[in-house]
């Protein structure tokens, strides 16, 4: 059937239901951007008005040791936490799936976690992850593991933040088994009779039919890890006793943007550090969206 | 990133203020930074209530945020009160974020000089006053008898005076089980208390102007490298600073009880909670003192500001005149003696900015119930205070507490060694001072 073209008095109602969404775009997303990279080029505390200084925010973002300090950390976290998170994500969804009737008692435990308040899940894992009596390492004792100092040690507090990252596994793990019900039996039938052991069967029928939600989540994951903030904030920058007694382990990028933002009052150097992040999400992003063109079979298209 | 961008632009767009809001009667007085945690605050704030039932007082509980009040002012819906730690508010004045106290202060008929000198230094910048001191507590060594004793240490020995004695002693006391410890022998205290550990060794971080920081100084330099060494050789700071973490500091199993620590420098308030908390525990109280043995301690405490843009500036002054007042101080002593003395628990005095206030309530309501710890404690404290130096204000104030402390925390942690990771914090300072518009 020839698909009919859509009228002027469509087209008027089309943009009337989305006119409140583009005025919420302009007032609270493109112009609070606009009026950033704005700010981005001149001095600005907020007692005075802006002065404009050109690219000089730029220039000393370039040479700022603690910018550089900020991203390695960010940057070590986004590519031990994405990985990590998809991998237990992943295991979680295939034993869900698997859970039959039960499955939505156990899905609505492994979601759970996700409703915690993040200041409150801080102060949870500070205790748990205590090197000295935390429970994590209680856990690790029992096999014969002497557990390190995840709270204090500098080598293992981006791990630590990894591990507690983990808690909020439920919400990928959700979209997972949603993706695992949509791949057709029929393909799993069909490698079994051809001999293919379970692995075969995984990485050549499930990775494949699921993986456009994967692609999904790396590219929201490692978005959401290159801004990670409340966690790591309320763990070892919030309170003044807590004020990175750990050293700069875990001053991660956003954390720094924050503290020169609203603790040193730079607002136009923070927006260039914002501007700065912007862009290297947009290259991380682009080439996800290259390297998806080879591997990534969306639906409809042959596994 | 977007929702970044959008906060900054709606917070300097004027969406960050804290102060009252136009909905508000028009007298109602908005504070920051100061809660109503026991009588010391509830009845100074009673008796301001009682002289001005015109003004509608709203204690808007919780610590003092540094961002949130900065913002707050910058936003225009500032508070009508700020209350703050001493040393940041020279760095508000310069930045124009609070207002001088000058008239209050000459319309109250406030006697600044009845208050302690480093305190009003504190709060001092370029000569005009921009606040009035409230609490003001020392630091000096708190000893667990006991567990020296044990050692075989006799607990009148301990000094920081020799810092090779204090190595050896640290050595003494401290015990571990493989990895974990089970004894601090010596806290020093790192990084909070570095300003006193270089005081110690000749040389304050900060000059008299604000303006001359002395990080990279070579004595300081070696104070660093002394204390992270007493870390190091208790186990190193990740599993240090993980076992202090596990203290009960604020109740009955606290460190000194369980034995968990032998000696720190520690602030004065201390004294009344392990009063509280453990009136039967056998502490030492002793001077913190320079390697010549001079007693050596740094005044901390709080004061009330008035930010730029209060809406009822006049009511602020008369609240933060109230405050800050002998018999206010005196009043407040007596009702906090009495809400103990009802509990069954001793009373250690109130260490306030005011000296006239603090010589009337050591006088007059001072009553330790012959608590070991207040009968030690508040002697040597009293002994300290007028000797005690303050961190002078400056400009860039909290960019310069950033900066030692975070390479204090680099050493500590093992990223830095102290000369590299002090000339680091020299160049923060001096970039910070020349920002603020100070070099």
């Amino acid at each position: 059937m020839a698909a009919r073209s859509v009228t002027s008095r469509e087209a008027r109602a089309g943009w009337l239901f989305l006119l409140p969404w583009i005025v919420g775009f302009l007032a609270f997303t493109a112009g609070p951007m606009l009026y950033s990279l704005w700010l981005s080029l001149t001095h600005y505390d907020m007692l005075k008005p802006p002065t404009y200084v050109g690219l000089e925010n730029y220039r000393e973002a370039v040479a700022d040791e603690r910018v550089g300090t900020a991203m390695w950390n960010t940057v070590f976290f986004t590519v031990l936490h994405v990985p990590a998170q998809i991998a237990l994500a992943l295991g979680l969804a295939s034993l869900l799936r698997r859970a039959g009737r039960t499955a939505g008692f156990f899905r609505t435990i492994v979601y759970l976690p996700v409703m915690t308040p993040p200041v409150a899940l801080a102060a949870l894992f500070l205790l748990l992850l205590n090197g000295q009596n935390g429970a994590v390492n209680e856990f690790l004792s029992w096999f014969g593991f002497t557990g390190p100092n995840w709270t204090t040690d500098p080598a293992w507090i981006k791990p630590g933040l990894v591990v507690m990252g983990l808690w909020t596994v439920g919400s990928t793990a959700v979209l997972y088994l949603a993706a695992l019900t949509r791949v057709p039996l029929e393909r799993y039938e069909a490698a079994r009779l051809d001999g293919a052991s379970p692995w075969r069967q995984f990485w050549h029928v499930t990775l494949p039919g699921i993986s456009g939600t994967v692609y999904f989540t790396v590219v929201v994951n490692t978005i959401a890890s290159l801004q990670v903030f409340t966690e790591a904030y309320a763990m070892y920058f919030g309170a003044r006793a807590k004020q990175s007694a750990e050293g700069d382990a875990a001053l991660f990028y956003v954390i720094h943007l924050f503290q020169e933002a609203f603790g040193s009052l730079r607002m136009g150097y923070a927006s260039a550090l914002a501007w700065f992040l912007f862009a290297v999400i947009a290259v991380v992003t682009f080439v996800q969206v290259r390297m998806s063109r080879r591997y990534v079979h969306n639906e409809g298209e042959r596994p | 990133m977007v929702a970044l961008a959008a906060v900054l632009g709606l917070v300097a767009a004027g969406c960050g203020g804290v102060g009252a809001s136009p909905g508000d009667a028009p007298n109602a007085l908005v504070t920051m930074g100061f809660g109503l945690p026991d009588e010391h605050a509830t009845a100074r704030v009673a008796l301001f209530r009682e002289a001005n039932p015109e003004v509608d007082l709203r204690i808007v509980e919780g610590a003092f945020d540094e961002q949130q009040f900065l913002s707050a002012v910058a936003a225009g819906e500032p508070p009508d009160l700020v209350y703050a730690e001493r040393r940041k508010l020279g760095g508000y004045a310069a930045r124009g974020a609070v207002e001088s106290l000058e008239d209050c202060v000459r319309e109250q008929g406030v006697d600044v000089g009845q208050f302690r000198e480093a305190a009003v230094r504190q709060v001092t910048y370029q000569g005009r006053v921009y606040g009035l001191p409230d609490f003001a507590g020392v630091r000096l060594l708190l000893l667990n008898n006991p567990v020296l004793r044990e050692a075989g240490v006799d607990p009148a020995s301990v000094s920081t005076a020799d810092w090779d004695a204090l190595t050896a002693l640290t050595d003494r006391l401290a015990r571990r089980d493989g990895s974990k410890l089970q004894r601090i022998g010596f806290d020093p205290r790192m990084p909070e208390f570095l300003p006193m550990w270089a005081a110690a060794n000749g040389v304050h971080l900060v000059g008299d102007d604000g303006l001359d920081v002395r990080l990279d100084d070579p004595r300081v330099v070696e104070a660093v490298r002394f204390t992270a060494d007493l870390v190091e050789r208790q186990g190193g700071w990740a599993s240090f600073k993980a076992f202090r973490d596990t203290f009960d500091q604020f109740g009955a199993a606290n460190q000194y009880a369980t034995g968990q620590l032998a000696a720190m420098p520690m602030d004065s308030w201390y004294l009344s909670t392990l009063a509280a908390n453990s009136p039967e525990a056998d502490i030492g109280v002793a001077p913190f003192t320079d390697r010549e043995g001079r007693p050596v301690t740094e005044l901390g405490g709080q004061a009330w500001a008035i930010p730029k843009g209060s809406r009822h500036p006049d009511a602020a002054c008369r609240f933060i005149a109230t405050m800050t007042a002998t018999e206010t101080w005196v009043t407040a002593a007596t009702a906090r003696r009495d809400a103990l003395a009802a509990a069954g628990k001793p009373y250690g005095g109130t260490f306030t900015a005011n000296r006239a206030a603090d010589e009337r309530i050591f006088r007059e309501v001072f009553d330790p119930k012959g608590n070991r710890i207040l009968e030690r404690g508040v002697p040597a404290v009293l002994a300290l205070q007028d000797v005690a130096f303050a961190v002078p204000p400056s400009p860039a104030a909290s960019d310069l507490v950033r900066a030692w402390e975070g390479a204090v925390n680099r050493v500590l942690t093992g990223g830095q060694d102290p000369d590299e990771a002090m000339a680091q914090a020299q160049r923060e300072a001096e970039r910070a001072l020349k920002r603020a518009g100070g070099r």
